[in-house]
């Protein structure tokens, strides 16, 4: 096989890797625009979203399509509540300072982290997915009598991954919408634009907080369920979406939705080639390479506008 | 009748405000003067509960406003246009009355008056708040505070910055809103323009209440003003 055909699926597990991270990103960057909070926590509400995937889909085991529908609905919803009760309880109380949040979420990914490991345990388990049919996908190669349509081997995908990256689009749009065409998004954004004006419009400030907590970790929940199919549930795995987020969001912009989707299709995508043709390691030293010379030359992200 | 009864106020431990007692009537315009650092946006701010009171109390007619959730003191009926203006920049100039609009529940018809006062709005209603000229932004951030059929208006020195014509275009609509009943608090550096438009005059210092005065009787006497904000 030659470079062609590693190219494509490279770029198919790459995208996989972006849909994800994307979904995760735009949380954390959700959180970020509106409250100002750097949210240290969020790679363990996507832990938390797959772990509650894994119990639900053991819950009702045998049905393995109606478990994945299940965890999709309910461990999102579960996760966002527990991030409301997180908010009120603790962010409030700090008055949502910007430093003092930073090492409150840190003791939450603590706190969170050890009592999934008391309660889960340290092993790594497997979500059967709901459908995963293999599809081959084929290549042109010119052989002796021109260019013929070929079905290299190992080269395919499954109905499954492509059904996720469909997915994370349709999420995507859908947190579109919701912040450019309904009311709710618009009392966010004003809130995100100035806070105390929010307040002198009669904008109901902390319970807009509370929402948008909930919502940035129910996306980080939300984009577990869809990859732990491919990945398994392990109570470590909050870590690398938490950094690569952060990547992300650097790279896109603080705060900016569409700057983060692109910057999480550029790193996703890279990731995948580059792990495929190098190494992984080699991936994540270029993504924070990047991330050192964003902040150096456009400190304010690439999609940025004004200064964080 | 909006009544600030002995209030003290300040940012942290500096206090600011110190015991501050005023009165605004519906159907008139009082203007607060003052040097800078006196506390006149201080005195806004309490009012809309963007700063917790030290003491003191703050009244709209029977609603104790100080006693409320900051967001609840414009749902009581106070529309705030806060100095420098401070539109929602990235926001349209239709979403930005969306917010005033959604803060008393007001209807479309509120819209369409407040459309009428400020035809330039109309023609620029859907662009970005942060896209229109200094005084485009004055008459958004106006039009934003009436949208909630305040009664009472508090006024940041609205006129700064800004040419005659928008100036005289905004005290306009500033009095016809006191003809209207509202009780108007407005904060206002130069002494010419407060003597056209105002009824009365409290002069502020240091955080405590001064004089208060018609203004009637500071046209007629210059030296007064001069007291408290001359140079």
């Amino acid at each position: 096989m030659d470079l062609g055909p590693y190219l494509v699926l490279a770029t198919l597990e790459g995208a996989v890797t972006a849909a994800v991270l994307a979904l995760t990103a735009v949380g954390l960057s959700l959180v970020f625009g509106v409250m100002r909070v750097v949210n240290i926590a969020h790679g363990e509400f996507f832990m938390l979203g797959a772990v509650i995937a894994w119990a639900i889909a053991q819950a009702v085991a045998g049905y393995p399509a109606v478990g994945f529908a299940l965890a999709l609905v309910a461990a999102p919803l579960i996760v966002g509540a527990l991030a409301v009760a997180a908010d009120m309880t603790i962010l409030k109380r700090l008055e949502y300072d910007p430093e003092r949040t930073i090492v409150a979420t840190i003791g939450l990914l603590y706190i969170i982290q050890q009592l999934t490991l008391m309660g889960y345990g340290p092993d790594a388990r497997p979500v059967t997915p709901p459908f995963n049919t293999r599809l081959a996908i084929p290549w042109f190669e010119k052989g002796a009598d021109g260019w013929a349509l070929i079905w290299p081997w190992g080269l395919g995908t499954t109905s499954y991954k492509l059904a996720v990256i469909g997915a994370a689009v349709v999420i995507l749009c859908a947190v579109w919408a919701l912040m450019a065409r309904t009311r709710i998004g618009l009392v966010m954004r004003a809130t995100q634009a100035d806070r105390e004006m929010a307040l002198a419009f009669g904008i109901p400030v902390e319970r807009v907080y509370a929402l948008v907590f909930g919502l940035g970790a129910g996306l980080a929940a939300l984009a577990a369920v869809l990859i732990v199919p491919i990945q398994q549930a392990h109570y470590l795995m909050g870590a690398d979406p938490l950094l690569l987020s952060f990547i992300v969001v650097i790279i896109g912009g603080l705060g900016s939705l569409p700057g983060t989707v692109v910057a999480a299709v550029l790193i996703g995508l890279s990731d995948g080639i580059i792990s495929v043709f190098f190494s992984p390691t080699l991936a994540k030293i270029l993504a924070t390479l990047l991330v050192g010379l964003v902040l150096v030359f456009r400190p304010q992200g690439l999609f940025g506008g004004r200064g964080a | 009748m909006l009544r600030l009864d002995r209030v003290s106020a300040g940012y942290g431990r500096a206090q600011v405000l110190r015991h501050l007692s005023l009165e605004v009537a519906p159907g008139e315009i009082l203007c607060l003067m003052g040097r800078n650092g006196a506390g006149k946006t201080t005195c806004m701010q309490a009012i809309m509960g963007l700063l917790p009171l030290m003491s003191g109390r703050i009244w709209l007619d029977q609603t104790e406003l100080s006693a409320l959730p900051a967001h609840r003191v414009p749902r009581a009926g106070v529309g705030y246009i806060p100095q420098g203006r401070r539109l929602f920049a990235e926001l349209t100039v239709a979403q930005n009355l969306e917010i005033g609009l959604m803060a008393r529940d007001s209807g479309p018809e509120v819209r369409e008056e407040v459309l009428d006062l400020f035809p330039r709005l109309r023609e620029r209603y859907h662009q970005r708040a942060q896209t229109l000229s200094g005084g485009e932004q004055q008459m958004l951030a106006t039009a934003r505070a009436l949208c909630l059929r305040p009664r009472a208006l508090l006024l940041d020195e609205p006129a700064e910055g800004l040419q005659p014509s928008m100036i005289a275009a905004i005290r306009e609509v500033i009095v016809r809103m006191r003809d209207d009943g509202v009780a108007v608090l407005l904060v206002e550096q130069r002494v010419d323009s407060v003597l056209e438009v105002a009824d009365r005059v409290a002069f502020i210092e240091n955080g405590q209440g001064g004089a208060v005065m018609p203004a009637e009787a500071l046209r007629a006497n210059h030296a007064i003003i001069d007291r408290y904000v001359g140079v």
